[in-house]
């Protein structure tokens, strides 16, 4: 027995089986049209911070919730994306031809060789999807290829977001070190400082948040959605059906870090820093509360559960830094040992009582049920 | 010809830390498959109980001596109760064990906090553990001696535990096949139980020898977890003799390593290391064969 | 298929929002670094605003927590003796939680949401760093307390603690004159000793001190046998540490292992203060160096009082150190900028600061109105049996605070 992966599980519930399409009218409708009437700048502000978050979390979705694949170092793929945008942030800021501040203080005043490319606006925005995908790509394919799953490579994901963060500490002249890199006065040309500029970041971030929201409804629509659940639930009986496991798990893991990328390269401008502190072990594992508390299984539960999870330490943080801790902690124990699901659980419990629900809505499910014996 | 031997004695040194780190998670992570992310804050509690003894007994010798075995009861104590309320639920689910534990490790750093105040406590070493014997040009201090003497005993008591006693005979039939192992009336339930004592207990034994390196600080523990997997991983799982090779030979890679670059980059390339490594056995130096289906 | 039907246009306003939000921007091409906000802070009333912000949660809330102590002190004393311009202050504490965004973000919630006339607080050095654009774009005040690797000076943060030619400079001085002859870096690997060596190794240079290694650890690391290792190999006469927080503990056990001692090859370090000294165990640092501009020892009215005061609200056992006192000393002098200048506009403070003295525990401060920095005497100090530190040396009078090194000859070519 291989007691290192999650046993396949069969049954079903219908709790997630549709897609709220409504719920993602009023989502869309609150970010774009009720935020910024509500909120202050200020605020606003934290929200689009908070939208970053939940890119990430939808790629953890689909990895995690749909694919079994619990990476602990999605932090890797979010640094990836934020350092390439503040590289290119620092870069521009200096002018052409000319060496950001923090390396005339640190370094040895020159630009070091693999900086140069990033001057470009152009390559900085292909890079910003395409590094981290490629990086996830050979990951992806050195590890799921080899069969390494469940806890081993939980483990090896949170090892190699220990050591990118090691890294760039270490590497004080080119990354800014513990620093990291701030600062930041422009964007693409536009002064970050202008408040008028600043609500536009906030569209951009919740206008790309819905578009990706968007574009996994479809994937969690088509065929391959379905591979991947029945990869995640029998790998081995996958195999035998003549399909390649390790390919539908790349695709996946390629997928997330291309979200938690895009998410990193905005949440640049809009925080205005990016150090090593946001990308190593603990802000990883930070990155999963808010998918297990919305519902991992779920397509909105990973988005909403981070926005309220975050929303919610900067309230409480705020008031009561040491009860936060506790909160925080309290929150993983209760959500996953007794409300697996989420939160997204509790309106299925409910939603299951109305009667009138298809087959075909049973065949879609995503959900694994627990085991009944044992 | 001295750096050298002396290179070597720094990473049997950290290698027997990494074992003693490691040792207790064989048991929890390669027996049972919980991944227990609270494993780091059960050595932070073995190394406050060894700063709680020593506020009542004075002699740091004595105190040391007591706080070993008390270590070992403490986080086993913590352990049990961890199995008992929370992980016994979720033996279906090993995956999840991981963020429910780390739950639990943010409590237990803060209530640490809390109890113990911000800054980190000393805890003082007996005189007969400070300084150090020369062996030809070698400095061997004798606090980093008595670490590696503690995990070589730790490791045959677990061996000789495990292969020649009653209790290991069933715990390893447990592990092998639960149902089999019912139906011949072992008790599973207290299998699990005892295997997830001895697991955090060790873990207690090793922060009361940590205090003997570092500090002892609420976020001691968390220095060590990834680490203390990465051994676990590499040397391949519910093998002990698998986390002993591991762990030594990651002591001694990242001392090699950090002599000949830095700290950082050691560090940095053990990671990458082992990831290689698992490319090359996927399951670890020594795999357990199985034909499950899972 | 009715769901995608329901997408789409959903989607569509989503563009036509996000692109209608672009369209406004235009008009504010950047190019300047645009206008200074105007400020919100409300001085109507009989109260005035003021923040701290500390990392109260995290690794660093072990240190920043006795900053915040102090600073509260420094407050209750000044609102029992009438305020500031007769008005009491009024607090609002923040937490960075030890991470640099939380820092920047909670400075802009004191500036914009609070609205506070001054910000106290910040320890590391990427704390400083991440806040130091959020000042200078709200046009608001910061005080840091805490000693610092210099090369800095903006004129929305005032400096409390030393720069690099108050504390390290005449650290090498004093060895210099103990007739050393070598050093050994050791350093967390971080912004603070990675600049702080590099002045050392110019400065060493210039004076002959041959540097026989350079070491730097990752922060929190606890495996010292290695570094140790090269260290006690190397034979230098003197050690110069700029480890941070936990990693002292195993650096100084390590140390004493190996059978290295004070006698043989002291340390000086540069981060370690009362607070930390009962943390890696007195036995471990006895007779060790350490370079500062403050001891809780000093014999001073103003420090015995400061001492009384602080033990007496916060229990007898707690110890008084350097960034505390800057702290303390930090509020005393924003007071005092704010009398001067008859008001608590940010651009009033700014121009009556120079000049500005204060009678510290540690000795009269006066406010260097070009750096912004603060003129302080250097103690070097060594750690008693009592677990306190204890002047060997200081210098002979205030030494003027230069973060850019621009006095010193050997230190050209440091600061691009």
């Amino acid at each position: 027995m291989n007691i290192l992966t999650e046993r396949p599980n069969a049954g079903a519930s219908r709790w997630a089986g549709a897609i709220p399409a409504s719920v993602f009218v009023v989502l869309a409708l609150a970010l774009l049209v009720g935020a910024p009437q509500v909120l202050s700048s200020f605020r606003l502000s934290l929200l689009a911070r908070f939208c970053c978050y939940a890119m990430v979390a939808l790629g953890i979705g689909l990895a995690w919730g749909r694919g079994g694949m619990l990476t602990l170092g999605q932090g890797l793929f979010f640094g990836l994306g934020a350092y390439l945008m503040a590289m290119h942030l620092k870069l521009a800021d200096a002018g052409q031809g000319q060496v950001p501040d923090f390396m005339l203080l640190y370094g040895d005043g020159k630009v070091p060789g693999w900086w140069e490319p990033f001057r470009s606006p152009i390559l900085t925005l292909v890079a910003i999807p395409l590094v981290p995908g490629l990086v996830a790509l050979i990951l992806g394919l050195a590890v799921f290829k080899r069969r390494v799953k469940g806890a081993y490579f939980t483990i090896l994901s949170q090892a190699l977001a220990a050591a990118f963060a090691i890294f760039l500490v270490g590497q004080q002249t080119t990354t800014g070190g513990t620093n990291g890199l701030n600062g930041f006065r422009s964007f693409f040309g536009y002064a970050l400082n202008d408040p008028v500029n600043k609500a536009t970041l906030y569209y951009i971030a919740a206008a790309t948040l819905l578009v990706m929201i968007a574009g996994m409804w479809f994937l969690y629509r088509s065929r391959y959605n379905e591979l991947l659940i029945a990869v995640r639930d029998g790998e081995e009986r996958v195999r035998f059906l003549g399909y390649d496991p390790a390919n539908v798990k790349v695709f996946a893991y390629v997928v997330a870090a291309v979200l938690a990328g895009i998410g990193g390269a905005l949440f640049v401008p809009i925080a205005g820093i990016i150090s090593p502190a946001d990308v190593g072990v603990l802000p990883s594992i930070g990155f999963l509360i808010g998918v297990a508390i919305g519902g991992r299984h779920t397509l909105l539960g990973p988005v909403l559960g981070t926005i309220g999870v975050a929303a919610a330490q900067n309230t409480l943080s705020e008031s009561f830094p040491s009860f936060w801790t506790y909160f925080q902690g309290a929150l993983f124990i209760v959500v996953v040992a007794f409300l697996p699901g989420g939160l997204a659980q509790l309106t299925g419990t409910l939603r299951r009582r109305r009667p009138a629900s298809t087959a075909s809505a049973a065949a879609h499910n995503p959900t694994p049920a627990r085991e009944s014996t044992g | 010809m001295s750096g050298v031997a002396g290179q070597l004695f720094a990473g049997l040194s950290l290698g027997s830390i990494l074992l003693l780190a490691a040792l207790g998670l064989s048991l929890t992570f390669g027996q049972m498959g919980v991944i227990n992310m609270a494993h780091g804050e059960f050595v932070m509690a073995g190394a406050f109980t060894a700063y709680v003894v020593q506020q009542v007994i004075s002699d740091a010798g004595v105190s040391l001596l007591l706080s070993i075995p008390l270590g070992f009861v403490v986080g086993g104590l913590l352990g049990v109760l961890l199995e008992a309320t929370l992980i016994r639920r979720m033996y279906h689910r090993p995956m999840d064990t991981l963020l429910v534990t780390f739950g639990v490790s943010l409590i237990l750093q803060q209530v640490a906090r809390d109890v113990f105040g911000a800054p980190s406590v000393a805890v003082a070493a007996p005189a007969w553990l400070s300084g150090s014997l020369r062996l030809g040009t070698v400095e061997l201090p004798v606090g980093r001696l008595f670490i590696l003497g503690l995990a070589a005993v730790c490791v045959a008591a677990l061996a000789v535990c495990m292969r020649y006693t009653v209790l290991g005979r069933r715990l390893r039939a447990t592990v092998q096949n639960r149902d089999l192992a019912e139906t011949l009336g072992i008790s599973t339930r207290r299998s699990d139980r005892t295997t997830f004592f001895i697991g955090s207990g060790l873990a207690g034994v090793a922060g009361v020898a940590l205090t003997l390196v570092g500090s002892t600080s609420p976020t001691l523990g968390t220095g060590y977890i990834v680490d203390a997997f990465l051994v676990v991983v590499a040397g391949g799982i519910g093998q002990i003799k698998g986390t002993v090779l591991a762990a030594f030979g990651l002591g001694l890679l990242q001392a090699t390593l950090e002599y000949s670059t830095t700290a950082s980059i050691a560090k940095v390339l053990v990671f990458i290391a082992v990831v290689a490594f698992l490319q090359v056995r996927p399951n670890g130096i020594y795999a357990v064969r199985s034909r499950s289906l899972a | 298929m009715k769901i995608p039907r329901t997408v789409i246009p959903v989607m569509a306003l989503a563009l036509v929002v996000g692109t209608a939000g672009c369209g406004a921007k235009t008009g504010a091409k950047a190019g300047a670094d645009g206008t200074p906000s105007t400020s919100c802070v409300d001085t109507s009333g009989d109260s005035v605003k003021i923040g701290f912000l500390d990392s109260l949660s995290g690794t660093m809330a072990i240190s920043e927590k006795t900053v915040n102590d102090s600073l509260n002190l420094a407050a209750q004393e000044i609102n029992a003796a009438g305020g500031v311009k007769g008005k009491k202050l009024q607090i609002v504490t923040e937490d960075g939680a030890s991470e640099p965004k939380t820092f920047a973000e909670k400075a802009t919630k004191l500036i914009q949401s609070d609205c506070v006339a001054a910000v106290f607080g910040g320890w590391t050095s990427s704390s400083r760093k991440a806040m130091l654009p959020v000042f200078e774009a709200n046009n608001a005040l910061l005080f840091y307390p805490v000693q610092y690797e210099g090369l800095e000076s903006s004129k929305n943060i005032f400096y409390t603690g030393a720069t690099t030619n108050q504390q390290i400079v005449p650290a090498i001085d004093y060895l210099a004159s103990q007739g050393k002859k070598s050093l050994f870096l050791v350093g967390s690997d971080y912004v603070f000793p990675r600049t702080a060596n590099k002045i050392i190794k110019a400065y060493a240079k210039s004076k002959g001190i041959e540097i026989k290694g350079e070491e730097y650890a990752p922060l929190g690391y606890t495996d010292f046998s290695t570094i140790v290792n090269k260290v006690s190999a190397a034979k230098a006469d003197a050690v110069f540490n700029t480890l941070n927080g936990d990693s002292n503990v195993a650096f100084f056990k390590q140390y004493k292992n190996v059978g290295l001692t004070a006698q043989q090859m002291p340390v000086v370090s540069v981060s370690i203060a009362e607070e930390e000294v009962g943390g890696v165990g007195i036995e471990n640092l006895k007779g060790q160096l350490t370079a500062w501009n403050y001891y809780q020892t000093i014999d001073s009215p103003q420090n015995v009082k400061f001492v009384k005061a602080f033990k007496a609200k916060y229990g007898a056992k707690r110890v008084t150190s350097d960034p505390m006192e800057a702290a303390y000393t930090s509020l005393y002098l924003w007071k005092a900028m704010v009398e001067k200048a008859g008001s608590f506009n940010v651009a009033a403070v700014q121009k009556a600061a120079g000049g500005v003295t204060f009678k510290a525990p540690e000795g009269t401060v006066k406010v260097n109105g070009d750096n912004h920095h603060v003129a302080k005497t250097a103690l070097i100090g060594r750690i008693g049996d009592d677990g306190l530190i204890h002047t060997v040396w200081k210098s002979p009078a205030p030494i003027e605070p230069d973060p850019y090194l621009k006095g010193y000859v050997w230190a050209k070519g440091l600061a691009k």
